[in-house]
């Protein structure tokens, strides 16, 4: 199962090809980044890293794959912490933006990557990412730590005998998911600002037009221009 | 138990936050039962996590020296799997531990002109209910303060909007006023979820809708 659906139903393999053009387009950003002083609600002692080397980044995006495979079926503890190295700050990034105070965000980032441990043969990487995967824990793990909104699962797929993933279909789904990152980066700034704010901030869309001052009809037709945005750039 | 022939699905706003976990739990609970029928969903379910998983690359802090160490420790210790429910009958696995069972471990109550319902325990911030409308049974004509997703479990029903059958998810909002009707042929089985109280015109059902809580 692959999300191209999402992004454009016609959609075959992906093409090397396009993933050159939206590289071209994004490195016509300014490298800055986002500056969380800039904006009120994501501002806060946390550090926005990577977004100035998108291609080596997009390397690393496959090697994960391997990372995470040696875990799920080696129990491997060097590639572990290799995972551990790269995606803990980052989940502890991602839950200080939710309004998590450091110390707890740092214990929910251990959690999330012991259950990565431990839930390894869950990992599928024609469906995911392995950033996608780690994202899904972290914010069940958001959800279970503020005690509020539980939220079920769909009823999980069973598909047979599982048989072997194809490694192009492995390789289409990280080839996919590193455009995706290039996409976002290639947003306007105040699209992938909402964005970011609707995933990291953990608020309505009502809630952002209470503390921006933005009405809410502007708010979600800038959503739904970023999600065309994404569509059109993957397709 | 994927259904072939869903033709209303989900809107964005309702999949991204399911994805970026901001619902209220009587609406993941209600996109979790119809992403468990419509794999058209599903993938874009997959498609808003995925933009999760790529805004999580460019988030980033700092972790104490010890942190590692101290994971790598507990990595081993005991654990518990949460048991998986599977479906085995008409309704999607996401719903059997809210119902308790399958349908006939609903606990009905009736609510006027033959119509029972199920009000489901979810957090407060929205209501869950199940509905059994009888075949052929028109509701009152209603608006909506809020949003409210309808997803058919059995039977169907048909509003100005088109008509619906197994699998198949109206999303009503304020712009929406409808009388939704059930097929003739079974009565109709659906799952209700709102976040504000309903909008009747007719006086008799506002009064009613102080005690069925719709």
């Amino acid at each position: 199962m692959s999300w191209n659906f999402f992004f454009d139903p016609r959609t075959a393999l992906p093409r090397i090809r396009d993933m050159l053009a939206n590289t071209q387009t994004s490195s016509r950003r300014t490298p800055d980044g986002i500056s969380p002083q800039a904006h009120p609600v994501l501002a806060g002692p946390v550090k926005f890293a990577g977004r100035r080397c998108v291609n080596d980044k997009t390397d690393k995006t496959s090697l994960w794959v391997d990372e995470m495979i040696r875990v799920r079926d080696g129990r491997d503890r060097t590639a572990f912490a290799a995972l551990f190295a790269h995606f803990a700050p980052r989940i502890k990034g991602f839950l200080m933006k939710s309004g998590t105070d450091a110390t707890t965000a740092e214990e929910c980032a251990q959690d999330v990557m012991t259950t990565l441990w431990r839930k390894a043969d869950q990992f599928d990487p024609t469906r995911a990412s392995v950033s996608t995967w780690i994202f899904t824990i972290a914010r069940n793990r958001r959800i279970d730590m503020l005690r509020r909104d539980r939220r079920p699962e769909p009823e999980e797929l069973t598909w047979g005998p599982e048989p072997e993933p194809e490694q192009s279909a492995v390789l289409e789904m990280q080839q996919e998911s590193a455009r995706l990152v290039e996409a976002i980066a290639a947003l306007p700034e105040n699209q992938r600002k909402l964005i970011e704010q609707a995933y990291f901030g953990e608020l309505t869309q009502a809630e952002i037009s209470q503390i921006t001052g933005l009405p809410l009809g502007t708010i979600k037709s800038r959503i739904r221009l970023a999600l065309d945005r994404l569509r059109h750039a993957m397709k | 138990m994927t259904q072939t022939h869903i033709k209303h699905h989900l809107d964005d706003a309702t999949l991204m936050g399911y994805a970026s976990g901001t619902l209220p739990e009587a609406f993941n609970l209600i996109v979790a039962t119809h992403l468990s029928l419509c794999d058209t969903c599903r993938a874009q379910a997959l498609a808003y996590d995925a933009v999760g998983g790529a805004l999580l690359d460019d988030a980033g802090s700092e972790m104490s020296a010890d942190s590692l160490a101290q994971t790598l420790a507990t990595l081993d210790d005991g654990f518990d799997a949460a048991p998986v429910a599977t479906a085995t009958g008409d309704l999607p696995a996401p719903l059997l531990n809210y119902v308790g069972g399958d349908l006939d471990s609903i606990k009905w109550r009736p609510v006027g002109m033959g119509v029972k319902q199920a009000i489901l325990p979810t957090s407060r911030g929205a209501t869950a209910r199940l509905l059994c409308i009888p075949a052929g049974t028109a509701m009152p004509d209603h608006g909506h303060n809020g949003k409210e997703l309808t997803l058919v479990l059995k039977g169907a029903f048909q509003d100005d909007d088109g008509y619906f059958a197994r699998g198949d998810i109206e999303v009503a909002d304020k712009d929406v006023q409808h009388i939704p009707v059930a097929d003739i042929h079974e009565d109709c089985i659906c799952l209700a979820v709102t976040d504000a109280p309903l909008r009747f015109d007719g006086w008799l059902p506002r009064i009613w809708q102080k005690f069925a809580r719709i």
